[in-house]
Order: C-alpha cells, then sequence, then structure tokens
C-alpha cells in the first residue's frame, strides 16, 4: 500500500447463495487513482464482488467503505448518491434494446437527473466522440451494432456521468483481438481522462496486463494474490502461474457447477 | 420423507411467495410517489396494453356474447323465460364474463409479455445497469406498468361489455327474431349502475393483478433463455389463478352473500 487514501475499501466480504459460498472473506483496498484488474477463472465470484460493492447485491458479512464511509450504514437515499458516483461496463453491454444509441447513453442525464433531451444529447453526442463514435451512431439501435460498437457505446454511458470510480466487467469478453485492443486503449485512456479510480474484472491476461497499475487473483472466494501489474508474471505463487499461463495442469481444479 | 413434512414444505414456500409478491407489488404500486413519474413509460405502456389489446379482447367479447345467447335462449326456453335473454344476458356480460374474458385475454398477452421483456432485460443484466445509471427499476419498470394496467382494463372492460351485448344483440335479432329496439330497451330499463361499476372496480383489480404477476415473475427471473421461459408461464398461470381466485371474492362482497 502507498500513502494514498484508498477510495474503496473491503474488508472481511462475505456472500453465499444458499449454500455454495461465493465470496469468503474479501480484504482489499484500492487507492484513489489506482487501477486494480482482479483475475480470477469464470465462478469465483468476480462479477459478484463488483455487485456488492454496487449495492446491487446485500453481503452476508464484512464492510465495503467508499471514501471511508461504510455504505451499509447509511441510509438507501445516501448510498444510491454515492454509488451514483461509479460508471459500470457490464460484460454484455447491456445497452438498453428498446432505446436509441444516445438515449442509452443521456439515459442517466435524461432519467436519472432530469436533464432536458437537448443537453442531454449534446452530451451524449460528446461521449460517443471520445470512444471513437460519430454522431450518426447515436440514432441508431444497439441491435444494428456490432459487438465491439457495442461496447464502446457502453463505455460511453459508463463514463456520461463523470464518475469518480469506473468498473469493468469483462470489457474484452467475446472481442477479436483488435477490438480488444481499440476498447483496452479506450479504457486506459477514459480512466485517465477522469483521473477515476478503476477495478476491472478478466480472465483476458493480455488485457489486464495492459489496463492494471496492480493485479489480484481471487480463487475460490479468497484474494489470493496481489501485487504490481509487472510482477504477475514471475508472482512465485503456483495459482497465478497457472492462470497466468493458461495450464490445465496445477492446484486449480475446474469447478462443476457455476455460481 | 415424511410427508406431512413434505406438505409443511409447500405450504411454507407458498406462503413465502406470496408474500414475496405482496411486497413486491406494493413497492410498484407506490414507488413512483416519491418521484420522479416518468410520464412516458407509463403512456407507453398504457397504449400497449390498453389499445392493442381492444382486437383480441373485442372479437373475445363477441363471440362470447354471441354464443351466451343461445345458451341463455336454450336453457331459459325450458322455463318458457326467453323473453329475459337481454336481462339475462346483460347481467351476466357487465359482471362476470366481460372483466373476466377482458382480463384473461390481457393476462395472456400482457402479463407474458411483461415477464418476457423484464426478463430478457434482468438476463442480460439491463436491470442491474439502470440502477448504476441512478435509475430505480421500480420507478422506471414497474410503477408505469401497473398503474397503467389498473387504469387501462376499467376502459377494456367497457368496450368488451358493449361489444359482448352486441353480439348477443346480432344472434338474437338475425337468429332469434328477437325485435331490437325492444332488445335494447329491456337491457336499458332492467340493467343497474351498480351491476356495471361492480364490474368496473373488478376490472381494475385484475389489471393491477396481472401486471403485478407479469413484472414479478420477469423481474426476478434468472438463467438466460430458459428462466425467461418459465418466468413467461409462470407469469400467465399465477395471473390466470389470481383472477379467477380474486373474481370469487369479489363477487361474493359484490351480491352481500
Amino acid at each position: 500500500m502507498t500513502g494514498a487514501p484508498s477510495k474503496i475499501t473491503i474488508r472481511g466480504l462475505r456472500k453465499s447463495f444458499g449454500t455454495k459460498e461465493v465470496l469468503r472473506g474479501i480484504d482489499l483496498e484500492i487507492e484513489k487513482g489506482g487501477s486494480l484488474v482482479i483475475i480470477g477463472g469464470s465462478g469465483t465470484g468476480k462479477s459478484v464482488l463488483l455487485k456488492c460493492i454496487l449495492g446491487l447485491v446485500a453481503p452476508d458479512d464484512g464492510e465495503i467503505l467508499i471514501d471511508g464511509v461504510n455504505i451499509q450504514k447509511i441510509s438507501s437515499h445516501e448510498r444510491m448518491r454515492r454509488t451514483r458516483e461509479i460508471g459500470m461496463l457490464f460484460q454484455g453491454s447491456a445497452l438498453f434494446d428498446s432505446l436509441k444509441v444516445w438515449e442509452n447513453v443521456a439515459f442517466r442525464l435524461i432519467y436519472g437527473e432530469g436533464r432536458a433531451g437537448r443537453t442531454a444529447r449534446a452530451r451524449a453526442i460528446d461521449c460517443l466522440a471520445q470512444v471513437g463514435l460519430p454522431k450518426e451512431v447515436g440514432d441508431l439501435a444497439p441491435a444494428e451494432l456490432s459487438g465491439g460498437m457495442q461496447k464502446r457505446v457502453a463505455l460511453a454511458r459508463a463514463i456520461a456521468a463523470d464518475p469518480k470510480v469506473l468498473f469493468f466487467d469483462e470489457p474484452t469478453a467475446g472481442l477479436d483481438p483488435i477490438t480488444a485492443d481499440v476498447i483496452n486503449r479506450l479504457i486506459i485512456d477514459r480512466v485517465k481522462a477522469l483521473g477515476a479510480t478503476a477495478i476491472s474484472i478478466t480472465h483476458d491476461m493480455h488485457s489486464a496486463k495492459r489496463i492494471a497499475d496492480e493485479i489480484a487473483m481471487l480463487h475460490e472466494g479468497r484474494i489470493i494474490w496481489r501485487g504490481p501489474a509487472s510482477s504477475v508474471e514471475a508472482s512465485g505463487n503456483p495459482y497465478v502461474d497457472q492462470f497466468v499461463n493458461g495450464r490445465a495442469e496445477g492446484p486449480i481444479k475446474m469447478s462443476i457447477k457455476n455460481r | 420423507m415424511n410427508p406431512i413434512a413434505a406438505v409443511g414444505r409447500i405450504a411454507v414456500s407458498l406462503l413465502a411467495e406470496i408474500g414475496a409478491i405482496s411486497i413486491f407489488a406494493l413497492r410498484g404500486a407506490f414507488a413512483w410517489a416519491t418521484g420522479p413519474f416518468y410520464t412516458r413509460e407509463f403512456l407507453r405502456a398504457a397504449h400497449r396494453i390498453g389499445f392493442n389489446s381492444l382486437p383480441v379482447v373485442g372479437l373475445t367479447a363477441i363471440f362470447t356474447g354471441a354464443a351466451l345467447a343461445l345458451n341463455i335462449y336454450d336453457g331459459s326456453a325450458r322455463f318458457n323465460a326467453e323473453t329475459f335473454l337481454p336481462q339475462i344476458l346483460s347481467v351476466s356480460i357487465v359482471r362476470e364474463l366481460g372483466p373476466g374474458f377482458a382480463a384473461l385475454m390481457v393476462a395472456g398477452r400482457s402479463s407474458s409479455g411483461m415477464a418476457a421483456e423484464l426478463g430478457a432485460m434482468r438476463v442480460s443484466d439491463q436491470i442491474d445497469a439502470m440502477s448504476t445509471l441512478a435509475v430505480d427499476p421500480f420507478k422506471f419498470l414497474i410503477s408505469p406498468r401497473i398503474l397503467a394496467t389498473t387504469i387501462m382494463l376499467p376502459f377494456i372492460v367497457v368496450a368488451a361489455d358493449l361489444i359482448g351485448i352486441l353480439g348477443g344483440w346480432l344472434v338474437a335479432v338475425y337468429a332469434l327474431d328477437f325485435e331490437g329496439a325492444t332488445y335494447i330497451r329491456n337491457i336499458d330499463q332492467f340493467l343497474t349502475n351498480d351491476d356495471v361499476i361492480s364490474g368496473l372496480i373488478k376490472a381494475g383489480v385484475f389489471g393491477f393483478l396481472i401486471s403485478v404477476m407479469g413484472c414479478y415473475y420477469g423481474y426476478r427471473s434468472r438463467g438466460g433463455a430458459q428462466g425467461v421461459g418459465g418466468a413467461t408461464r409462470s407469469a400467465v398461470v399465477a395471473s390466470a389463478v389470481a383472477i379467477l381466485a380474486s373474481n370469487y371474492v369479489m363477487t361474493s362482497l359484490f351480491v352481500g352473500l
């Protein structure tokens, strides 16, 4: 840990679904302006962790502090206000298919903050430009776009309200290597421009090494390793080694059931 | 397994489900009260549920009225009461069949539609995305649908009542040799406001139940296409059961027995 104040602190976070323990005591601290990538196999609870921080899933135990404030101990209104600082890029983009692209990008401005249509549209076009999309795209329906373009729109939507924290859930999953690199570059670029703190989850090691300052590995509901992105190849941890090098043999066994 | 324990388990899970639906219904019905109220979503839902349901409800009503006229004529002929056909037919339609059939058709159409739409939004993370964009899904998705269905269904039932009575009138006049004007005058003199209003109150309750079931099962659906399919099925079945059960309760209250 450096001396910078931590933006998000997680202590002893636990969450079970039925009898399945997904998170078994997560301790994690992310400093302001840092970019942490959490790696780990499918079904190790990476998405659940993000959803807990976003307040979409209530944890069973543990604390989540944003700017030093425990978000479970404040009113739901106050929590709503604080989680508003967080922008999230969902794995499948999660664009609203009943709305046009620009309405998706401006969704929060129009419906969350009651901004007038014209200023919201101008802001949406501005955000689309930031992710390299021309304004004509704004009038299309999300279904008319390719997966990579949808990802860009989703990124534009996530940054539209100038968030202080950005979450990326598998930002490059299902994209070709070139498009994935474009998305990686946009992520680095936008996070830097906003001065935001970023948490990404991925199992794409190439993407992880590009966008991370630090990498943490989640395995069986616990953080088993954490270190600078540059040291992930030489972690000395057999689990991390197996994952980074993508070997079928090693201490990590395939789980049969998904979360 | 112990059969008593099994029965108990089913009963407990059923009660838990009813409790969860009730909480969901209350939250959905009142979420808009603390603002904002999404007028455009409300109007869209009202148009889709109200206006777009009219053709199918109208068709159902006209055939129901026509078949009912034949049955009442044939049945009442056994004690020479055929002349009461207009009265019996109209009271059956406005109190019972208009609201009942309209609600069941709207349940098949809209409850399933809502469950499928919200279910698809749920499994593609759109509902979670909405929360992260500072918009409460209950205010944006659930409240407009519940309000729109509850308000629109009485209007649909007015149309169903009129078309059902028309169906009966056509059969009575063209197949059973009733005199058209007398037929209508008989209905006019016989039918009371309470008959019609009780049917419209039922319609409002049915609309509420249909939208709650559609939204509840869609909102909670899990696990991809199969989950959405299951949500749709559950929504239609639960709506139909809720309509028929609440219909009995309300009817017994209205007739005061």
